[in-house]
Order: structure tokens, then C-alpha cells, then sequence
């Protein structure tokens, strides 16, 4: 399926991620110069569009993801966005948020902090949320997230020369943004110190070992399947689920 | 003041009256999409419109209008807000 998107020599995979009817779609398209359906309601990208942009000479394959809130529960949109920002290793993560409910949107990008470091936040319907006269300090936010953030407004073409140059920056390395971490309750913490060493193993370098150990203390069934499915791993999370199960035991 | 610190559930608040999450009691995906929707302990809460009839319910919450099921709303307790209290 999408994982296996043929991803060409020298080209960069960005994904967009965002919360239902953000506007991916619409910030895909004007990317793209493509005409993939948008529309002004929620679970209209279900599965992935693919489309190829060209800047500074490279070229760029923006993947548009299905809009969700979250990247813990199990709808199939969550499973496709989820198993794509963890196992197809794109070059740029784009969180995709709306400016006019910001608070609600900020989850996500919080959970995709923990996936990856290689994120930029696009804060689009900017003009709608100066139709609300709602004003965003774009610095703060960027300093208090750790990551680029770039206002744009997409149906109107604004901010996304800005986009594409934030995206080149990340994905040649030339920006490296560090994106602010939550830190849990201190049982949680604890928990997480004595798995890390266990799945530094299995992370192979491409996958956050935070972010696996954090699902494993979820006890999330199918974000297992699709780390076994996708590393081949079988035989390491079944070492895991007897860890599991000895530590329940206790 | 002691009245405004009874604990209800979300089911049971008035139309136009706020309240602020204490706990929910959901378990599962439910708990997972209702948290990921803002509503988390501490969240300020209105509550808008009812349905039909009288399910489900309208809730403003961070700005945005979602609607709950009454089974699923009882399970959410919410500490009552009194007038002049910070609002939503």
C-alpha cells in the first residue's frame, strides 16, 4: 500500500498531517499545482494522495494523510496516518493546524513530536482566524514548540513560498528543529527508563524508542501488529509481551 | 460558594450553563477520543443545545461545538460553575 510509495533517488518525501477539514488537502493542491478533491468536511482524504513539487532544484513527494485528531486510537485513519509517520520515515512531517482553534489542534502535534523531530508546524486558515480577530504570536509559539512554524492562508496562495523553504531547510538538514517533548507523571517516566534500553534494540535508528515504549505501556495492540507487520519483528515483541506480562504479574 | 462545588455529571447541566471537567470515567477508545477532542480535567465546558429528543447534547468546548451522547455524557463529572466564575 502507501508505504511503498516509489520514492526516487535523491527525492524528499514530506507527509502532511493535521486534524480533520485543516485544510492538508487544500495546502496539497496549491504545493502540487494538483487538483486532488477538497472539500469542507471531515474524512475526505481517506486514504493517501501522492503528488510531486519541485523547489531549489529538488523534488519533493508530498504525501496528504487522512485528517485525525489523534494518533492513539483506532479508526482506519488514524492506523494509515500513524503507520505512515512511524514506518515510512518521511523526510518532513508538516503538522497541518488550525489557527482558529489552536488549543484543540496542538495534541496532534504534540504526538507527532514524539515520532519524529523532522516536523514543521503550518498554521493555516489564518485568514479566518483573523476574521475572528484572533492574533497568534507566530515567535512565541515557535520557541515555546521548538519547531518552525509558518502562518499560512492556502486558499488564498498566502505563505507558502515560506512553507516550501522551511520544508527544504529541514529535509537537507540545513534546520534542525527540536520539538518539546511531554514529560509524564514520574511512574510513567520510571517505566519508561527501564524499557528504553530493551527497545533501543529494535528501533533501528528510524524509529523513536520513546514513542515505542510509550505505546507499549498503552498496552496498544495495534501499533504492535503494525511494528511487527512493518520491522518483521515478531519475534522481539512476543519477548515484549512476556516482559509485560511478568511486570503485570508483580 | 459550597453549592458551586458539587460534583454532577455532564448529562445533567442545563442548557447555557457552564461547568468545569472533573473526571471521566470512560474507559477505552471512547476515553482516548474525548480526551484527544480537548476534553480533558480542568477543561471549561458549555452546554448548548439539546437534541430532539433530549439526545444528544451540544457542547462548546475550546471553541468548538461537539456533541455528546447522553449515556456517554453521565459518565463525564463536572464541578458546576457559579456566575462570575471564568467562563468558556
Amino acid at each position: 500500500m502507501i508505504l511503498s510509495a516509489e520514492k526516487k533517488n535523491n527525492q524528499f518525501t514530506v507527509a502532511l498531517a493535521g486534524n480533520p477539514n485543516v485544510g492538508k488537502s487544500t495546502i496539497f493542491n496549491a504545493l502540487t499545482g494538483l487538483h486532488q478533491h477538497t472539500g469542507n468536511w471531515p474524512g475526505k482524504t481517506v486514504d493517501n494522495a501522492q503528488g510531486i513539487y519541485e523547489h531549489q532544484k529538488k523534488s519533493f513527494l508530498i504525501v496528504d494523510l487522512p485528517g485525525t485528531y489523534s494518533l492513539l486510537a483506532h479508526t482506519v485513519e488514524e492506523q494509515i496516518a500513524r503507520d505512515y509517520l512511524c514506518f515510512a520515515n518521511p523526510d518532513v512531517t508538516v503538522v497541518v493546524l488550525d489557527a482558529t482553534c489552536l488549543e484543540r489542534n496542538l495534541n496532534l502535534a504534540l504526538q507527532v513530536f514524539e515520532i519524529t523531530s523532522k516536523v514543521i508546524v503550518c498554521l493555516n486558515l489564518m485568514d479566518e482566524a483573523t476574521k475572528k480577530d484572533l492574533v497568534i504570536d507566530v515567535p512565541s509559539l515557535e520557541r515555546e514548540l521548538g519547531v518552525p512554524v509558518v502562518a499560512t492562508a492556502a486558499r488564498q496562495g498566502k505563505g507558502l513560498f515560506e512553507l516550501r523553504k522551511k520544508i527544504f531547510q529541514v529535509a537537507s538538514g540545513s534546520l534542525q528543529p527540536s520539538p518539546r517533548q511531554i514529560k509524564y507523571s514520574s511512574d510513567v517516566e520510571n517505566a519508561l527508563k527501564e524499557l528504553l534500553p530493551l527497545v533501543e534494540n529494535i528501533a533501528n535508528n528510524t524509529l523513536s524508542p520513546r514513542w515505542i515504549a510509550l505505546r507499549l505501556l498503552d498496552g496498544d495492540q495495534s501499533f504492535l501488529r503494525s511494528l511487527s507487520n512493518y520491522l518483521d519483528i515478531d519475534q522481539a515483541s512476543f519477548q515484549f509481551q512476556d516482559w509485560e506480562e511478568s511486570k503485570c504479574a508483580q | 460558594m459550597r453549592d458551586a462545588e458539587r460534583i454532577n455529571s455532564l448529562s445533567d447541566l442545563s442548557l447555557g450553563s457552564d461547568c468545569q471537567i472533573v473526571s471521566l470515567e470512560l474507559s477505552g477508545l471512547l476515553r482516548r477520543r474525548i480526551l484527544d477532542l480537548g476534553i480533558v480535567p480542568g477543561t471549561l465546558i458549555r452546554c448548548i443545545r439539546r437534541g430532539p429528543s433530549g439526545d444528544p447534547t451540544a457542547y462548546m468546548v475550546r471553541g468548538t461545538l461537539i456533541a455528546l451522547r447522553s449515556e456517554d455524557a453521565a459518565q463525564i463529572f463536572v464541578r458546576k460553575l457559579s456566575n462570575g466564575e471564568e467562563c468558556v
